[in-house]
Protein backbone atom coordinates (compact mmCIF):
# COMPACT_ATOMS: atom_id res chain seq x y z
CA UNK A 1 0.00 0.00 0.00
CA UNK A 2 1.86 3.41 -1.44
CA UNK A 3 1.93 5.76 1.57
CA UNK A 4 -0.31 8.81 0.95
CA UNK A 5 -0.27 12.43 2.50
CA UNK A 6 -3.30 12.67 5.39
CA UNK A 7 -5.50 15.52 5.87
CA UNK A 8 -6.95 16.27 9.36
CA UNK A 9 -9.13 19.22 10.14
CA UNK A 10 -8.70 20.79 13.83
CA UNK A 11 -11.46 22.17 15.63
CA UNK A 12 -11.66 20.39 18.78
CA UNK A 13 -9.27 18.61 21.20
CA UNK A 14 -10.63 15.57 20.14
CA UNK A 15 -9.04 16.53 16.54
CA UNK A 16 -5.64 16.59 18.47
CA UNK A 17 -5.79 13.35 19.31
CA UNK A 18 -6.46 11.99 15.94
CA UNK A 19 -3.66 13.92 14.49
CA UNK A 20 -1.29 13.09 16.93
CA UNK A 21 -2.16 9.21 16.51
CA UNK A 22 -2.01 9.44 12.09
CA UNK A 23 1.51 10.90 12.87
CA UNK A 24 2.35 8.39 14.61
CA UNK A 25 0.94 5.87 12.07
CA UNK A 26 2.73 7.62 9.26
CA UNK A 27 6.20 7.78 11.54
CA UNK A 28 5.97 3.66 12.15
CA UNK A 29 5.17 2.80 8.38
CA UNK A 30 8.23 4.71 7.45
CA UNK A 31 10.52 2.78 10.01
CA UNK A 32 10.99 5.69 12.38
CA UNK A 33 12.17 4.25 15.65
CA UNK A 34 9.68 4.02 18.64
CA UNK A 35 11.00 6.92 19.97
CA UNK A 36 11.13 8.85 16.92
CA UNK A 37 7.44 8.24 16.05
CA UNK A 38 6.88 9.23 19.64
CA UNK A 39 8.47 12.80 19.47
CA UNK A 40 6.56 13.29 16.09
CA UNK A 41 3.53 13.05 17.99
CA UNK A 42 4.13 14.89 20.80
CA UNK A 43 5.32 17.61 18.21
CA UNK A 44 1.86 17.43 16.07
CA UNK A 45 0.00 17.59 19.40
CA UNK A 46 1.75 21.23 20.74
CA UNK A 47 0.96 22.76 16.77
CA UNK A 48 -2.61 21.52 17.00
CA UNK A 49 -3.45 22.74 20.13
CA UNK A 50 -2.04 25.76 19.08
CA UNK A 51 -4.62 25.84 16.32
CA UNK A 52 -7.70 25.16 18.53
CA UNK A 53 -6.60 27.79 21.21
CA UNK A 54 -5.77 30.62 19.21
CA UNK A 55 -7.16 30.21 15.76
CA UNK A 56 -10.31 27.93 16.40
CA UNK A 57 -9.74 25.95 13.37
CA UNK A 58 -7.76 25.23 10.81
CA UNK A 59 -6.05 21.73 9.40
CA UNK A 60 -2.72 19.37 9.56
CA UNK A 61 -1.21 17.87 6.49
CA UNK A 62 1.27 14.93 7.59
CA UNK A 63 2.86 13.76 4.38
CA UNK A 64 5.75 11.35 3.93
CA UNK A 65 8.64 13.10 2.21
CA UNK A 66 11.12 11.46 0.24
CA UNK A 67 14.47 13.73 0.54
CA UNK A 68 16.47 12.29 -2.93
CA UNK A 69 16.76 8.64 -1.63
CA UNK A 70 14.10 7.18 -3.27
CA UNK A 71 12.50 6.22 -0.47
CA UNK A 72 10.46 7.37 2.10
CA UNK A 73 13.07 8.68 5.14
CA UNK A 74 11.09 11.85 6.91
CA UNK A 75 7.99 12.88 8.13
CA UNK A 76 6.44 15.78 7.23
CA UNK A 77 4.01 18.30 8.93
CA UNK A 78 2.41 21.14 7.98
CA UNK A 79 -0.04 22.66 10.43
CA UNK A 80 -2.40 25.68 8.89
CA UNK A 81 -5.03 28.25 10.19
CA UNK A 82 -6.51 31.35 9.16
CA UNK A 83 -6.61 32.72 12.65
CA UNK A 84 -5.49 36.11 14.11
CA UNK A 85 -1.69 35.42 13.43
CA UNK A 86 1.05 36.06 16.13
CA UNK A 87 2.26 39.40 16.08
CA UNK A 88 5.97 38.50 17.28
CA UNK A 89 7.02 35.32 15.69
CA UNK A 90 10.21 35.84 17.38
CA UNK A 91 9.12 36.10 20.84
CA UNK A 92 6.28 33.17 20.33
CA UNK A 93 9.34 31.00 19.97
CA UNK A 94 10.85 31.55 22.99
CA UNK A 95 10.30 29.39 26.22
CA UNK A 96 7.62 30.26 28.55
CA UNK A 97 5.73 32.53 26.58
CA UNK A 98 1.93 31.88 26.46
CA UNK A 99 -1.22 33.50 25.91
CA UNK A 100 -3.15 30.12 25.61
CA UNK A 101 -3.44 27.90 28.23
CA UNK A 102 0.16 25.56 28.01
CA UNK A 103 3.26 25.64 29.75
CA UNK A 104 4.26 28.12 26.92
CA UNK A 105 6.38 25.20 25.46
CA UNK A 106 4.27 24.55 22.82
CA UNK A 107 5.94 26.08 19.59
CA UNK A 108 9.41 26.32 20.96
CA UNK A 109 8.92 22.22 21.93
CA UNK A 110 7.01 21.53 19.29
CA UNK A 111 11.04 23.19 17.48
CA UNK A 112 13.03 20.57 19.73
CA UNK A 113 11.31 17.48 19.13
CA UNK A 114 11.79 17.53 15.27
CA UNK A 115 14.53 17.82 12.68
CA UNK A 116 13.60 21.36 11.00
CA UNK A 117 10.83 23.68 11.99
CA UNK A 118 9.74 26.70 10.19
CA UNK A 119 7.25 28.80 11.02
CA UNK A 120 5.52 31.88 9.02
CA UNK A 121 2.71 34.38 10.59
CA UNK A 122 0.82 37.26 9.45
CA UNK A 123 -1.61 39.22 11.69
CA UNK A 124 -4.92 38.69 10.18
CA UNK A 125 -3.91 36.08 7.74
CA UNK A 126 -3.17 33.47 9.59
CA UNK A 127 -0.19 31.12 10.84
CA UNK A 128 1.50 28.30 8.97
CA UNK A 129 4.03 26.04 10.59
CA UNK A 130 6.29 23.17 8.24
CA UNK A 131 8.06 20.84 10.33
CA UNK A 132 9.83 17.68 9.33
CA UNK A 133 11.75 14.44 11.48
CA UNK A 134 14.48 12.09 9.55
CA UNK A 135 13.92 8.42 10.48
CA UNK A 136 17.30 8.12 12.40
CA UNK A 137 20.10 6.05 10.50
CA UNK B 1 -14.44 8.86 27.86
CA UNK B 2 -14.30 9.96 31.36
CA UNK B 3 -11.26 8.37 33.23
CA UNK B 4 -11.65 5.63 35.49
CA UNK B 5 -11.33 6.13 38.76
CA UNK B 6 -10.87 3.36 41.38
CA UNK B 7 -11.06 3.62 45.48
CA UNK B 8 -8.77 1.72 47.44
CA UNK B 9 -8.55 2.25 51.05
CA UNK B 10 -6.91 5.26 52.16
CA UNK B 11 -5.99 6.02 47.68
CA UNK B 12 -7.23 7.19 44.68
CA UNK B 13 -6.03 5.31 41.60
CA UNK B 14 -6.92 6.46 38.32
CA UNK B 15 -5.51 4.85 34.91
CA UNK B 16 -5.00 6.73 31.60
CA UNK B 17 -5.98 5.53 28.77
CA UNK B 18 -3.86 6.15 25.82
CA UNK B 19 -6.17 8.95 24.03
CA UNK B 20 -6.68 11.30 26.56
CA UNK B 21 -8.26 14.50 25.01
CA UNK B 22 -7.80 18.24 27.15
CA UNK B 23 -11.45 18.23 28.31
CA UNK B 24 -11.01 14.32 29.99
CA UNK B 25 -7.95 15.80 31.62
CA UNK B 26 -9.98 18.52 33.16
CA UNK B 27 -12.70 16.00 33.94
CA UNK B 28 -10.04 14.43 35.43
CA UNK B 29 -8.83 17.32 37.38
CA UNK B 30 -12.30 17.72 38.60
CA UNK B 31 -13.49 14.32 39.34
CA UNK B 32 -10.06 13.91 41.81
CA UNK B 33 -10.79 16.86 43.48
CA UNK B 34 -14.57 16.12 44.00
CA UNK B 35 -13.67 12.30 45.53
CA UNK B 36 -10.96 13.57 47.40
CA UNK B 37 -13.17 15.45 49.35
CA UNK B 38 -15.78 12.81 49.75
CA UNK B 39 -13.47 9.87 50.43
CA UNK B 40 -11.03 12.07 52.29
CA UNK B 41 -8.51 10.29 50.29
CA UNK B 42 -4.73 10.71 51.75
CA UNK B 43 -3.43 10.12 48.11
CA UNK B 44 -3.36 9.94 44.72
CA UNK B 45 -1.98 7.68 42.36
CA UNK B 46 -2.55 8.47 38.26
CA UNK B 47 -1.29 5.51 36.17
CA UNK B 48 0.19 6.88 32.81
CA UNK B 49 1.17 3.43 31.75
CA UNK B 50 -1.19 3.59 28.24
CA UNK B 51 -0.21 7.21 27.78
CA UNK B 52 1.37 7.21 25.04
CA UNK B 53 2.07 11.08 24.24
CA UNK B 54 2.75 13.63 26.81
CA UNK B 55 2.64 17.21 25.82
CA UNK B 56 2.72 20.90 27.65
CA UNK B 57 -1.02 20.72 28.68
CA UNK B 58 -1.14 17.17 29.96
CA UNK B 59 1.55 18.04 31.74
CA UNK B 60 0.24 21.24 33.33
CA UNK B 61 -2.84 19.17 34.04
CA UNK B 62 -1.06 16.53 35.98
CA UNK B 63 1.19 18.90 37.56
CA UNK B 64 -2.51 21.09 38.45
CA UNK B 65 -3.77 18.04 40.00
CA UNK B 66 -0.57 17.11 42.13
CA UNK B 67 -0.01 20.88 43.24
CA UNK B 68 -4.05 20.91 44.06
CA UNK B 69 -4.06 17.42 46.10
CA UNK B 70 -1.05 18.69 47.98
CA UNK B 71 -3.23 21.57 49.04
CA UNK B 72 -6.13 19.40 49.94
CA UNK B 73 -3.58 17.85 52.07
CA UNK B 74 -2.47 14.74 50.13
CA UNK B 75 -0.08 13.43 47.88
CA UNK B 76 0.10 12.66 44.40
CA UNK B 77 2.29 10.18 42.52
CA UNK B 78 2.49 9.74 38.65
CA UNK B 79 2.94 5.68 37.75
CA UNK B 80 4.18 4.32 34.61
CA UNK B 81 5.33 6.54 32.34
CA UNK B 82 6.77 4.55 29.37
CA UNK B 83 10.15 5.22 28.56
CA UNK B 84 9.84 6.80 24.86
CA UNK B 85 7.42 9.63 26.35
CA UNK B 86 10.06 10.22 29.35
CA UNK B 87 12.68 11.12 26.76
CA UNK B 88 10.23 13.14 24.70
CA UNK B 89 8.96 15.03 27.29
CA UNK B 90 12.76 16.07 28.52
CA UNK B 91 13.02 16.83 24.38
CA UNK B 92 9.98 19.38 24.76
CA UNK B 93 11.55 20.79 28.12
CA UNK B 94 9.20 19.55 30.43
CA UNK B 95 10.57 18.20 33.66
CA UNK B 96 7.86 17.69 36.34
CA UNK B 97 10.43 18.47 39.07
CA UNK B 98 7.26 19.00 41.60
CA UNK B 99 5.52 15.56 40.89
CA UNK B 100 6.33 13.00 42.58
CA UNK B 101 7.24 9.67 40.11
CA UNK B 102 7.50 6.11 40.60
CA UNK B 103 8.30 2.72 38.38
CA UNK B 104 4.85 1.11 38.14
CA UNK B 105 1.29 1.04 40.53
CA UNK B 106 3.49 -1.52 42.98
CA UNK B 107 5.71 1.31 43.81
CA UNK B 108 3.15 4.34 43.76
CA UNK B 109 1.83 2.17 46.48
CA UNK B 110 4.83 1.69 48.57
CA UNK B 111 5.55 5.39 47.98
CA UNK B 112 2.27 6.63 49.08
CA UNK B 113 2.55 4.18 52.17
CA UNK B 114 5.81 5.42 52.75
CA UNK B 115 4.22 9.16 52.76
CA UNK B 116 1.48 8.95 54.94
CA UNK B 117 3.52 6.81 57.46
CA UNK B 118 2.17 3.51 56.82
CA UNK C 1 35.48 10.04 -25.87
CA UNK C 2 35.17 11.39 -23.13
CA UNK C 3 33.26 8.40 -21.70
CA UNK C 4 35.79 7.39 -19.31
CA UNK C 5 34.91 10.25 -16.84
CA UNK C 6 31.75 9.22 -16.19
CA UNK C 7 30.89 8.33 -12.47
CA UNK C 8 31.48 4.85 -11.56
CA UNK C 9 30.84 1.55 -13.94
CA UNK C 10 27.87 0.19 -12.95
CA UNK C 11 26.54 -3.38 -13.04
CA UNK C 12 25.81 -4.71 -16.30
CA UNK C 13 27.71 -1.54 -17.91
CA UNK C 14 28.55 -2.36 -21.78
CA UNK C 15 32.21 -2.06 -22.07
CA UNK C 16 32.02 -2.56 -25.62
CA UNK C 17 29.77 0.18 -26.12
CA UNK C 18 32.13 3.28 -24.69
CA UNK C 19 34.44 2.28 -27.56
CA UNK C 20 31.75 3.24 -30.35
CA UNK C 21 34.32 5.82 -31.54
CA UNK C 22 37.01 3.41 -32.17
CA UNK C 23 37.30 0.20 -34.60
CA UNK C 24 35.31 -2.21 -33.19
CA UNK C 25 37.09 -5.32 -34.94
CA UNK C 26 40.51 -4.31 -32.66
CA UNK C 27 39.16 -5.37 -29.27
CA UNK C 28 39.21 -8.57 -30.49
CA UNK C 29 42.76 -8.67 -31.75
CA UNK C 30 43.93 -6.85 -28.75
CA UNK C 31 42.38 -9.47 -26.42
CA UNK C 32 44.02 -12.48 -28.25
CA UNK C 33 47.33 -10.36 -27.87
CA UNK C 34 47.26 -10.23 -24.05
CA UNK C 35 46.34 -13.57 -23.88
CA UNK C 36 49.13 -14.79 -25.77
CA UNK C 37 51.69 -12.70 -23.69
CA UNK C 38 49.84 -13.35 -19.79
CA UNK C 39 53.06 -15.34 -18.51
CA UNK C 40 55.17 -12.25 -19.19
CA UNK C 41 52.80 -9.17 -18.56
CA UNK C 42 51.41 -10.97 -15.11
CA UNK C 43 55.07 -11.13 -14.27
CA UNK C 44 56.28 -7.48 -15.13
CA UNK C 45 52.94 -6.37 -13.16
CA UNK C 46 53.81 -8.46 -10.20
CA UNK C 47 56.82 -6.66 -10.04
CA UNK C 48 55.85 -2.96 -10.91
CA UNK C 49 53.82 -3.71 -7.62
CA UNK C 50 56.66 -5.21 -5.75
CA UNK C 51 58.70 -2.37 -6.60
CA UNK C 52 56.02 0.36 -6.18
CA UNK C 53 56.33 -0.69 -2.45
CA UNK C 54 52.08 -1.61 -3.09
CA UNK C 55 50.56 -4.21 -1.27
CA UNK C 56 53.47 -4.99 1.50
CA UNK C 57 50.85 -6.62 3.46
CA UNK C 58 50.70 -9.66 1.48
CA UNK C 59 53.37 -12.14 0.59
CA UNK C 60 54.98 -12.34 -3.17
CA UNK C 61 52.98 -15.34 -3.72
CA UNK C 62 49.61 -14.05 -2.31
CA UNK C 63 50.12 -10.71 -4.80
CA UNK C 64 50.67 -13.38 -7.49
CA UNK C 65 47.73 -14.91 -7.30
CA UNK C 66 45.54 -12.12 -6.70
CA UNK C 67 47.43 -10.43 -9.82
CA UNK C 68 46.52 -13.60 -12.11
CA UNK C 69 43.13 -13.48 -11.22
CA UNK C 70 42.58 -9.44 -12.06
CA UNK C 71 44.79 -10.39 -15.09
CA UNK C 72 42.16 -12.67 -16.68
CA UNK C 73 39.37 -10.97 -15.17
CA UNK C 74 40.41 -7.63 -16.75
CA UNK C 75 41.08 -9.41 -19.96
CA UNK C 76 37.35 -11.24 -19.86
CA UNK C 77 35.93 -7.94 -19.31
CA UNK C 78 37.68 -6.24 -22.16
CA UNK C 79 36.60 -9.07 -24.63
CA UNK C 80 32.77 -9.53 -23.44
CA UNK C 81 32.67 -6.01 -22.55
CA UNK C 82 30.65 -6.73 -19.47
CA UNK C 83 32.01 -6.01 -15.79
CA UNK C 84 29.65 -7.73 -13.86
CA UNK C 85 32.54 -10.69 -13.26
CA UNK C 86 34.99 -8.16 -12.69
CA UNK C 87 32.59 -6.30 -9.86
CA UNK C 88 32.23 -9.28 -8.12
CA UNK C 89 35.90 -10.15 -8.82
CA UNK C 90 36.43 -6.92 -7.13
CA UNK C 91 34.05 -7.23 -4.11
CA UNK C 92 35.36 -10.86 -3.07
CA UNK C 93 39.09 -9.49 -3.35
CA UNK C 94 38.01 -6.29 -0.94
CA UNK C 95 36.50 -8.78 1.35
CA UNK C 96 39.78 -10.40 1.58
CA UNK C 97 42.14 -7.79 1.48
CA UNK C 98 40.55 -4.93 3.14
CA UNK C 99 41.21 -7.47 6.99
CA UNK C 100 44.79 -7.41 5.95
CA UNK C 101 44.95 -3.66 5.92
CA UNK C 102 44.87 -3.07 2.51
CA UNK C 103 44.37 0.57 1.41
CA UNK C 104 42.40 2.64 -1.02
CA UNK C 105 45.37 4.05 -2.64
CA UNK C 106 47.28 0.64 -3.29
CA UNK C 107 43.88 -0.51 -4.85
CA UNK C 108 44.17 2.21 -7.24
CA UNK C 109 47.72 1.86 -7.73
CA UNK C 110 48.05 -1.45 -8.85
CA UNK C 111 45.09 -1.44 -11.45
CA UNK C 112 46.61 1.71 -12.79
CA UNK C 113 50.06 0.07 -13.05
CA UNK C 114 48.24 -3.04 -14.99
CA UNK C 115 46.50 -0.40 -17.53
CA UNK C 116 50.23 1.41 -17.87
CA UNK C 117 51.49 -2.46 -18.37
CA UNK C 118 49.37 -3.45 -21.36
CA UNK C 119 49.21 0.04 -22.08
CA UNK C 120 52.99 -0.37 -23.10
CA UNK C 121 52.60 -4.13 -24.46
CA UNK C 122 50.28 -2.69 -27.54
CA UNK C 123 52.78 0.46 -28.43
CA UNK C 124 54.95 -2.00 -28.66
CA UNK C 125 53.39 -4.48 -30.63
CA UNK C 126 52.18 -1.52 -33.07
CA UNK C 127 54.81 1.00 -32.67
CA UNK C 128 55.50 0.12 -36.67
CA UNK C 129 51.86 1.58 -37.54
CA UNK C 130 51.09 4.77 -35.21
CA UNK C 131 47.91 5.38 -36.98
CA UNK C 132 46.69 1.83 -36.00
CA UNK C 133 48.33 1.95 -32.49
CA UNK C 134 45.93 5.49 -32.38
CA UNK C 135 43.35 3.09 -32.74
CA UNK C 136 44.08 0.44 -30.76
CA UNK C 137 44.52 2.97 -27.89
CA UNK C 138 41.08 4.45 -28.53
CA UNK C 139 39.26 1.32 -28.25
CA UNK C 140 41.89 -0.23 -25.18
CA UNK C 141 41.27 3.49 -22.77
CA UNK C 142 37.73 3.99 -22.17
CA UNK C 143 37.28 0.07 -21.41
CA UNK C 144 40.61 -0.02 -19.69
CA UNK C 145 39.65 3.20 -17.03
CA UNK C 146 36.31 1.47 -16.99
CA UNK C 147 37.62 -1.22 -15.81
CA UNK C 148 39.98 0.46 -13.41
CA UNK C 149 36.91 2.64 -12.19
CA UNK C 150 34.85 -0.51 -11.28
CA UNK C 151 37.55 -2.45 -9.35
CA UNK C 152 38.36 0.78 -6.96
CA UNK C 153 34.40 1.54 -6.48
CA UNK C 154 34.02 -1.57 -5.36
CA UNK C 155 36.64 -1.64 -3.05
CA UNK C 156 35.80 2.15 -1.75
CA UNK C 157 31.87 0.57 -1.50
CA UNK C 158 32.85 -2.56 0.40
CA UNK C 159 35.40 -0.76 2.95
CA UNK C 160 32.51 1.67 3.62
CA UNK C 161 30.53 -1.15 4.32
CA UNK C 162 33.20 -3.12 6.65
CA UNK C 163 33.02 0.19 8.67
CA UNK C 164 29.53 1.04 8.94
CA UNK C 165 29.53 -2.53 10.62
CA UNK C 166 31.79 -1.43 12.86
CA UNK C 167 30.54 1.50 13.55
CA UNK C 168 27.03 -0.74 14.75
CA UNK C 169 28.85 -3.09 16.51
CA UNK C 170 31.13 -0.19 18.36
CA UNK C 171 28.23 1.83 19.48
CA UNK C 172 26.13 -1.34 20.76
CA UNK C 173 29.53 -2.29 22.95
CA UNK C 174 29.99 0.94 24.35
CA UNK C 175 26.72 1.86 25.99
CA UNK C 176 26.28 -1.53 28.58
CA UNK C 177 23.48 -1.12 31.25
CA UNK C 178 24.29 -3.51 33.21
CA UNK C 179 22.02 -4.61 36.79
CA UNK C 180 24.06 -5.39 39.61
CA UNK C 181 21.44 -5.77 42.10
CA UNK C 182 17.63 -5.92 41.96
CA UNK C 183 16.24 -2.89 41.00
CA UNK C 184 20.01 -1.08 40.27
CA UNK C 185 21.49 -0.83 37.07
CA UNK C 186 24.64 0.69 35.85
CA UNK C 187 25.65 2.77 33.29
CA UNK C 188 29.46 2.72 32.76
CA UNK C 189 30.40 5.31 29.93
CA UNK C 190 33.50 4.43 28.21
CA UNK C 191 35.05 7.28 24.99
CA UNK C 192 34.21 10.04 24.09
CA UNK C 193 30.01 10.95 24.05
CA UNK C 194 29.04 12.81 21.21
CA UNK C 195 24.94 14.03 20.36
CA UNK C 196 24.39 11.20 18.74
CA UNK C 197 26.04 8.65 21.58
CA UNK C 198 24.54 10.23 24.10
CA UNK C 199 21.25 10.33 22.54
CA UNK C 200 21.26 6.56 21.81
CA UNK C 201 22.76 5.90 25.61
CA UNK C 202 19.76 7.43 27.44
CA UNK C 203 17.04 5.90 25.35
CA UNK C 204 18.84 2.61 26.34
CA UNK C 205 19.20 3.29 29.79
CA UNK C 206 15.49 4.49 29.96
CA UNK C 207 14.65 0.75 29.11
CA UNK C 208 16.08 -0.92 31.04
CA UNK C 209 14.70 1.04 33.99
CA UNK C 210 11.69 -0.44 32.46
CA UNK C 211 13.14 -3.88 31.59
CA UNK C 212 15.20 -4.42 34.76
CA UNK C 213 12.32 -1.99 37.15
CA UNK C 214 15.19 -0.37 38.40
CA UNK C 215 14.92 1.86 41.15
CA UNK C 216 18.25 3.36 40.99
CA UNK C 217 20.94 4.52 38.11
CA UNK C 218 24.71 4.67 38.50
CA UNK C 219 26.04 6.50 35.30
CA UNK C 220 29.74 6.23 36.27
CA UNK C 221 31.51 9.21 33.73
CA UNK C 222 35.39 7.76 35.18
CA UNK C 223 35.81 6.94 31.42
CA UNK C 224 34.67 9.87 29.78
CA UNK C 225 37.57 12.14 28.54
CA UNK C 226 36.07 15.76 27.96
CA UNK C 227 32.27 17.10 28.07
CA UNK C 228 31.09 20.00 25.74
CA UNK C 229 28.35 21.71 26.64
CA UNK C 230 26.04 19.59 24.25
CA UNK C 231 27.01 16.58 25.55
CA UNK C 232 26.49 17.78 29.44
CA UNK C 233 22.90 18.80 28.58
CA UNK C 234 21.98 15.70 27.48
CA UNK C 235 23.26 14.09 30.83
CA UNK C 236 21.11 16.20 32.44
CA UNK C 237 18.19 15.18 30.38
CA UNK C 238 18.95 11.71 31.00
CA UNK C 239 18.87 12.07 34.52
CA UNK C 240 15.63 13.91 34.21
CA UNK C 241 13.85 11.08 31.94
CA UNK C 242 15.11 8.90 34.31
CA UNK C 243 13.51 10.65 37.10
CA UNK C 244 9.57 10.99 35.25
CA UNK C 245 9.77 6.89 34.93
CA UNK C 246 10.49 6.90 38.92
CA UNK C 247 14.56 6.03 38.95
CA UNK C 248 16.37 8.10 41.27
CA UNK C 249 20.22 8.66 39.59
CA UNK C 250 23.51 9.10 40.73
CA UNK C 251 26.56 10.03 38.82
CA UNK C 252 30.24 9.07 39.63
CA UNK C 253 33.57 9.84 38.03
CA UNK C 254 33.24 12.97 37.34
CA UNK C 255 37.06 14.26 37.22
CA UNK C 256 38.14 17.88 38.14
CA UNK C 257 38.51 18.91 34.68
CA UNK C 258 34.75 18.00 33.92
CA UNK C 259 33.33 19.22 36.89
CA UNK C 260 35.46 23.00 36.01
CA UNK C 261 33.75 22.41 32.76
CA UNK C 262 30.53 21.65 33.97
CA UNK C 263 30.50 24.63 36.33
CA UNK C 264 31.83 27.23 33.64
CA UNK C 265 29.47 26.45 31.01
CA UNK C 266 26.41 26.82 33.73
CA UNK C 267 24.74 23.50 33.55
CA UNK C 268 22.25 23.27 36.02
CA UNK C 269 23.69 20.30 38.29
CA UNK C 270 21.23 20.81 41.51
CA UNK C 271 19.38 18.15 40.68
CA UNK C 272 22.25 15.97 39.93
CA UNK C 273 23.40 13.09 42.40
CA UNK C 274 27.29 13.07 42.51
CA UNK C 275 29.12 10.91 44.46
CA UNK C 276 33.00 10.60 43.78
CA UNK C 277 33.74 6.78 42.53
CA UNK C 278 31.69 4.51 41.21
CA UNK C 279 32.27 2.27 44.16
CA UNK C 280 30.58 4.94 46.44
CA UNK C 281 27.98 5.40 43.69
CA UNK C 282 27.24 2.01 44.68
CA UNK C 283 27.12 2.60 48.09
CA UNK C 284 24.94 5.32 47.84
CA UNK C 285 22.24 3.63 45.43
CA UNK C 286 22.20 0.40 48.09
CA UNK C 287 21.64 2.69 50.65
CA UNK C 288 19.05 4.21 48.69
CA UNK C 289 17.41 0.93 48.05
CA UNK C 290 17.69 -0.07 51.70
CA UNK C 291 20.18 -2.78 51.64
CA UNK C 292 22.76 -3.43 54.74
CA UNK C 293 26.29 -4.03 53.42
CA UNK C 294 27.98 -6.44 56.14
CA UNK C 295 31.33 -7.73 55.66
CA UNK C 296 31.23 -11.54 56.99
CA UNK C 297 34.18 -12.25 59.36
CA UNK C 298 37.24 -13.72 57.88
CA UNK C 299 37.17 -17.44 59.06
CA UNK C 300 40.64 -17.25 61.26
CA UNK C 301 38.04 -15.19 63.71
CA UNK C 302 35.43 -17.15 63.85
Amino acid sequence: MPLGRIRIVISTDADIVVARRSGRELADQIGCSHTDATLVATAISEVARNIVTHAGRGEIIISPVDEGTGEHTAVEVVARDEGPGIPDVERAMEDGYSTGRGLGLGLPGARRLMDTFEITSEVGVGTTVVMRKRRST
Amino acid sequence: MAVPILKQGDYLIATIQSAMTDSEAEQLRDDLMERIGRYRSRGIIVDITALDVMDSFAARSLRNIAHMTLLRGADTVVVGMQPEVAFAMVQLGLTFEDVHTALDLEEGLAFLDARTGR
Amino acid sequence: MGTSSEPAARAGADVASTTSGGDSTLLPELVAHLRERRTQLREEWARRITEAGLLTAMTSDEVFNEATSVYDNYVEALETGSVEALEEYARSLSERIIPRGVETYEVLGIVLLLRDVLARSLFEKYQHDFELLLRVLDAYEPAANRIALTVAVGFVEERERVIRQQQEAIRDLSTPVLQVRERLVILPIIGALDSQRARQLTEQLLRSIRTNRAKVVVIDITGVPEIDSTVANHLVQTVDASRLMGANVIITGLSAEIALTLVTLGVDLSKVNAVGDLQGGIEEAERLLGYEVIRSQPADQR
